[in-house]
């Protein structure tokens, strides 16, 4: 058990921690940032997924000792405000979701990819978003909706801040 | 309800595959209770209120033994004012069910404390804060039920739907509610929840005539207000009570809004608290948390049905963690989820465990092991009409095949989670369950207390697809936090959830037909061994059938699952059609349609040949097409599928989906849309590749990187046709929509390569392998 110092969504935390544990379990269980979620503990459905220095990553297998002095954003700090990011946005307007348990990890995985890669071909979104699993089925409206959030974001200057 | 009658004896033991591994005993006494299945079907409201109880008696929900569910066979007596005095001012609107109904389902027993009497199915509380507040024992999972009862409540109230909040799956807060499946929440608690509403509108409006001296006949409701049109003069609702309480039953007769009139309902609402998703706001079961909780953690066995023989737990009580070791059940509780982890690793155990079938000879198991003649709830479903033996005897043509559908999970992506915290003996569990009441009774059982001591909380659950109608992780957690003297929380891993949920059942279906040179069907044999009966009966119009489900023993834990057996029953029947079609060499649709009278399913098979450009000639090698569609929980679907078959890879890719869907009116049009896109994504992974592989009481396959599920790179082009039909009452759409895609696959594969594909997963491991 350690001191970890970690910077999520703009605010610098201290948590005794294990750095062997995962960045999940810190975010979920010390810091009761419970938006990213637990799907299978293997990095296979993207549930956890959140931003490290704006790329995506699972969030299940990554270590929180190795995320120590990085960016780290998750859905709780996507939203500026009570103004939603884009990729929120388009989700609701798409109607992207069900029981909404993925979610959080499709957003967070379409805003690292938008990022990358602004203006994505439905070739591309379909193999970035690959690696989560909506048992829903909703995958086409997800498709949608980061379209739709692309189409928006090119239409506005890129916002700065976490995770945009 | 005509359903309960036709269901009464044919309904089985619903605990009869379904133990709980640790504590629960099972339900007992209650399985032949009547109307184990179907309770909410019932006719509501007072005598002649009834619309639905003629719908209903021509198009009756077929019960499902693997339905999970339990009779709870009371009857209170609570004063019904007393209880709703916490709400203070405004106006109650209850749902009364017919007192011979009530008598007939408690059973003779009464029992006092539950928090709502019985008899109350649902009802909603206009607030002189302008809210209405609706409380149902509905659950969300997913299913999107919390918008479409919000519309239906809107609609017939005439108040916006941010105004409105439903409480739902609160067994302190609800009225009784036997769970949420089998595609019952349209068609009853909708239509019960417009009931209510629409007699609280006219309470109000009767208040404000009084108050105005005028006839209610020329006022209108209209924005959460009364006015009148002559005069301009307009009153809140909430302004009508003046601070007393009004309670009401429903009226007797109150006429709703046709569909063809809806403002509200009928069209599409996103949902009602959409925003909390995308923020990561809303607190699903797995988020529940409270000051000075542990995380819990329970040894499983190394097989299934393995018994403890010796425990050693020395090593793990010096860890600080708590430790529990009741009969089969050993778990340990603690301030991080590692440590519990920890703590579970270092108890020592011994079990011990038969030897058990394996995956490889599943279907040779089911078939040598029915069992008929042993099983007090009658041997499964039977239905014989003519004389099928000297009418196959005579056919022109007969055609004999074996179908089978393996196991599968429904891996929602929560997994079963719980929260449990003890104040004294009072319990309360917050848990992600299909049957909060359902899981009460569990507690009750498990603990040996009142069930008036046990309080079930469902906040809005991460899926479930039948997958979550029991209560272990809820009977874990209690069980450890009454050990450890703190709230604790139980979230099962994947590979728990894979290995100690339940599953599909598997089944093995025979099927023979006869059938005249000219395309008509004169004899139909149907065996299902195990899988289940739901969809069991064809609609195609053949004089002599035999149809028949043969309970046998399962290897594994089995249960419901979205559309229950519909899924295999359908995958075999319209294979079947597929190959008698080929064999009389007819079109497949011309042939269906020649056997079909029934005029909604045949308008379905129509649209959705015409959307998808049925009868065109093949633009490529490869290509093949193909269909299935049926009639299940009250909801037509004509399913039709293009696949891509690359004969060197094997590969086969499905290319484009067309469904079409009749489930009656329609309450909300992109909803619908998404459980019909949603049912064929998640048919496909049943379809194509998903198979629980086990041996010797181990699972094989259980984890995400083992047991494929669809995902994005598998989807086809999805195009849906709603058969919108306002004059028919609208019912579910959470499982029928799924029944056509697997046979419409397999016939299309057929018509691409020319090989005919009998088993669920078609192609597991490609064409060729298969």
């Amino acid at each position: 058990m350690s001191s970890l110092h970690l910077t999520i969504n703009g605010h610098s935390y201290a948590v005794e921690a294990d750095p062997q544990v995962s960045l999940l379990t810190v975010l979920r269980e010390s810091l009761d940032l419970t938006g990213s979620k637990y799907g299978c503990g293997e990095g296979q459905c993207g549930a956890c997924t959140v931003l490290v220095d704006g790329k995506a990553q699972r969030s299940c297998i990554a270590k929180a000792g190795s995320v120590v002095g990085k960016e780290i954003t998750t859905i709780e700090g996507l939203a500026r405000g009570e103004e939603l990011h884009p990729v929120q946005a388009a989700f609701l307007e798409a109607g992207a979701l069900q029981c909404g348990y993925c979610t959080s990890g499709m957003i967070m995985s379409a805003a690292a990819l938008l990022k990358r890669n602004p203006a994505p071909t439905q070739g591309e979104i379909v193999d970035f978003m690959d690696g989560n699993v909506c048992r829903c089925g909703t995958y086409p409206r997800i498709v949608t909706a980061i379209q739709k959030a692309a189409k928006k974001m090119a239409g506005t200057a890129p916002a700065k801040g976490a995770g945009r | 309800m005509n359903s309960r009658d036709q269901s009464i004896g044919k309904v089985s033991s619903p605990t009869r595959t379904m133990e709980n591994p640790h504590l629960c005993r099972k339900e007992r006494g209650k399985d032949g209770a009547p109307d184990s299945g179907s309770v909410e079907l019932r006719s509501t409201g007072q005598p002649g209120a009834a619309v639905p109880t003629k719908m209903f008696s021509e198009t009756a929900l077929e019960p499902e033994r693997y339905e999970l569910a339990a009779a709870a066979p009371y009857r209170f007596d609570l004063d019904r004012r007393e209880f709703f005095k916490f709400l203070g001012a405004g106006i109650v609107v209850v749902s009364v069910l017919k007192p011979a109904v009530v008598a007939q389902e408690s059973g003779g027993g009464r029992r006092r404390g539950e928090s709502l009497p019985k008899e109350i199915d649902a009802w909603l509380h206009i607030g002189e804060e302008r809210k209405v507040t609706v409380y149902t024992g509905k659950v969300e999972m997913g299913q999107n039920i919390r918008t479409s009862l919000t519309q239906a409540v809107a609609e017939e109230l005439h108040v916006p739907m941010d105004r409105i909040e439903l409480v739902m799956g609160d067994t302190q807060l609800t009225p009784f509610d036997m769970g949420t499946f089998g595609s019952r929440t349209t068609p009853t608690m909708n239509l019960q929840l417009r009931k209510v509403a629409a007699a609280a509108r006219d309470t109000l409006i009767g208040l404000a005539a009084k108050q105005w001296k005028v006839d209610a006949g020329h006022l209108v409701a209209e924005d959460g207000k009364v006015r009148d049109p002559q005069t301009k003069k307009s009153v809140e609702y909430a302004a009508l009570t003046k601070g007393q309480q009004l309670a009401q039953t429903l009226p007797a007769e109150d006429p709703l809004i046709p569909a063809t009139n809806w403002k509200v309902a009928g069209q599409s609402a996103g949902k009602v608290n959409g925003r909390e998703f995308v923020t990561g706001k809303h607190r699903y079961p797995s988020d529940q948390k409270l000051p000075e909780t542990l995380h819990g953690k329970v040894l499983r066995p190394p097989a299934f049905g393995a018994n403890l023989v010796s425990v050693d737990t020395s090593k793990a009580q010096q860890m600080g963690a708590t430790i529990v070791h009741d009969g089969n059940f050993v778990g340990a509780a603690a301030r991080s989820l590692d440590l519990a982890a920890a703590a579970v690793e270092a108890i020592h155990a011994e079990w011990k465990s038969e030897p058990q079938p394996s995956s490889k000879e599943l279907f040779d198991y089911l078939r040598k092991n029915t069992t008929e003649g042993t099983d007090p709830t009658g041997d499964g479903d039977r239905y014989e009409t003519g004389k099928v033996d000297p009418a196959l005897a005579s056919a022109d043509h007969k055609l004999q095949q074996t179908y089978t559908v393996s196991y599968i999970a429904h891996v929602p992506l929560e997994p079963r989670a719980a929260l449990a915290k003890w104040d004294g003996d009072k319990l309360t569990v917050w848990t992600g369950t299909q049957r909060p009441f359902g899981v009460r009774g569990q507690l009750a059982e498990a603990f040996r207390i009142p069930e008036d001591q046990v309080r079930v909380l469902m906040p809005d659950t991460g899926s479930a697809y039948g997958g979550k109608h029991t209560g272990e992780t809820a009977i874990e957690a209690a069980r450890l936090a009454r050990a450890a003297k703190h709230p604790v929380k139980v979230v099962w891993t994947r590979e728990e959830e894979f290995t100690w949920a339940y599953f599909r059942p598997a089944g093995v279906i025979d099927v023979t037909s006869g059938v005249r040179g000219d395309g008509t069907i004169t004899a139909w044999e149907f065996h299902n061994f195990n899988s289940g009966s739901a969809g069991i009966k064809t609609y195609y119009d053949i004089a002599n059938q035999r149809i028949q489900f043969h309970p046998t023993k399962s290897p594994l834990r089995q249960g419901s699952y979205r559309a229950l057996a519909a899924t295999a029953n359908h995958f075999a029947r319209e294979s079947h059609m597929d190959e008698v079609a080929h064999a009389v060499k007819m079109d497949s649709l011309e042939f269906r349609l020649k056997n079909l009278k029934d005029e909604r399913l045949r308008a379905a098979f129509q649209a959705a040949a015409k959307q998808f450009g049925w009868g065109k000639s093949k633009s490529a090698p490869g290509q093949g097409l193909g269909m299935g569609g049926g009639y299940e929980k009250l909801g037509y679907v004509a399913t039709f599928a293009e696949v891509n078959v690359d004969r060197k890879s094997g590969e086969v890719k499905v290319v484009r989906v067309v469904s079409a869907f009749d489930c009656g009116a329609v309450v909300n049009p992109d909803g619908l849309r998404n459980q019909i896109e949603g049912a064929n994504v998640q048919g496909l992974g049943g379809a194509l590749f998903e198979a629980i592989q086990f041996e010797n009481g181990k699972i094989l396959n259980g984890r995400m990187s083992e047991y494929r599920v669809p995902r994005f790179s598998d989807v086809p082009v999805l195009e849906t046709v709603l058969v919108d039909r306002k004059d028919q009452a609208s019912v579910g759409a959470g499982e029928c929509p799924m029944v056509g895609l697997a046979p419409a696959i397999a016939n299309a594969i057929f018509d691409a390569t020319g090989v005919r594909l009998r088993s669920l997963p078609l192609v597991p491991d490609g064409l060729k392998a298969s």
